[in-house]
């Protein structure tokens, strides 16, 4: 049981991604709305980026900009004392390529929109079946 | 289709849980993750590029190939939004209707004449035409240029603190778009119209990939910011430091560009006459 618990919160950042991405998941197969599918589709990205950012974290360690001063001697960088600068590098370019995404989602959601003139996915599959 | 949505949610979660358990815990200073390749990230930043901070290190320099692709998709997202939703050619209204800020008095236009009428007096009358708030008009223009003096530290500022070219970028991009919300979007145009924003973007992907080049033709690998250092002063080390710096201005600008270019193409449907 002491184990079990263990485990449940040493590990908590894990939970926390994987049920923000069974329900980006569940939004993005079973919403009807197309709007709401790329809210889904949104929240999965945002599991993703909690779930790299959550692995680069070091217990007792600080953000990965290096202490450096212009006249002291070189000292010797320890890596533990930093966290790990790689996921925050990853989500950076992932952050901003998503937004860019959701623009491209929204615009195809209007061209949609325009055309079908509904955003409801039963019903644009209901116009193309019977024309 | 909801069930069996749920069903396969509760599958993908299921197996997920179960590879969960040989993770390491939250915050494990030997977690795999932190062990192979960052922490010679960490301890060379200094030593090889003069970048204290390992971020903006990693990510011009070492792993500059992947920030340069990363910089074409969100151009390439730019292009899509454009080619998706630009309508080029449209007739003009039968009639167009103005307002006075001041007085209030409104006037009709006549089928498609053009005149010329100063937009800090007059106002068009849109189908979505709200009302101008005084108050956050105000705020926002004393607001917005501070906001991008912010941007621009951020951009330079990356080497030493938290900051880059995607979030000085982001901040210059939401700057724009805090005008053309708060005013409306003909303000933001004149600002910064479209053709302005449509070039940011790739020439900022032009920026980078031309320190590329440039490194390729002074005789260093593509990306090797080494070979700047016959053009700029302070030796190998510093020229690293430079390149990165190079970089991360054409990368903000594409964001800028490119944030700017999304957010008018879906405002105003790709007319760039009505909308917010």
């Amino acid at each position: 049981m002491e184990e079990f618990l263990r485990l449940i919160i040493g590990k908590y950042n894990y939970w926390i991604y994987i049920t923000l991405m069974m329900i980006g998941l569940y939004a993005m197969i079973a919403k009807n709305n197309l709007v709401k599918k790329i809210v889904g589709m949104n929240i999965f990205q945002t599991a993703i980026i909690l779930f790299y950012i959550s692995t680069g974290v070091k217990k007792g360690a600080t953000i990965p900009i290096i202490e450096h001063s212009h006249d002291a001697a070189h000292q010797a960088v320890r890596a533990a004392d930093y966290i790990n600068p790689l996921p925050h590098v990853l989500m950076l370019t992932a952050i901003v390529v998503s937004v860019a995404t959701l623009g491209v989602a929204l615009a195809v959601a209007i061209k949609v929109y325009h055309r079908y003139l509904t955003l409801e996915e039963d019903e644009i599959l209901k116009q193309i079946r019977e024309p | 289709m909801k069930t069996l949505g749920l069903i396969i949610v509760v599958l993908v979660g299921a197996v997920l849980v179960y590879a969960t358990v040989d993770f390491p815990p939250f915050g494990d200073p030997a977690s795999p993750a932190s062990l192979h390749v960052s922490p010679r990230y960490i301890e060379k930043t200094v030593e090889e590029t003069a970048v204290p901070n390992a971020v903006t290190s990693v990510l011009a320099d070492y792993r500059g190939f992947d920030t340069m692709f990363e910089t074409t998709v969100i151009f390439s997202a730019g292009v899509a939004c454009f080619l998706l939703l630009r309508v080029s050619r449209r007739r003009p209204p039968a009639s167009r209707q103005y307002r006075h800020r001041l007085t209030g008095l409104t006037f009709r236009v006549k089928d498609g004449r053009e005149i010329s009428l100063p937009l800090r007096d007059f106002e068009p009358l849109d189908s979505i035409w709200t009302p101008h708030d005084f108050i956050i008009e105000k705020v926002c223009r004393y607001l917005i240029p501070f906001i991008q003096l912010f941007g621009l530290y951020v951009i330079a500022h990356g080497h030493e603190s938290p900051g880059g070219g995607f979030q000085g970028g982001v901040i210059l991009g939401a700057s724009i778009i805090l005008l053309s919300v708060s005013h409306n979007l003909r303000t933001a145009l004149q600002r910064m119209g479209e053709k302005a924003s449509a070039l940011f973007s790739p020439f900022g992907v032009l920026i980078y990939a031309g320190t590329g080049a440039l490194c390729l033709v002074l005789g260093y690998n593509f990306l090797d910011y080494q070979a700047l250092a016959a053009l700029l002063p302070g030796g190998p080390i510093m020229a690293r430091s430079h390149g990165i710096f190079l970089v991360e201005v054409g990368v903000g600008m594409a964001v800028m560009g490119t944030m700017v270019w999304i957010f008018k193409n879906l405002a105003s449907l790709g007319r760039y006459d009505e909308g917010l």
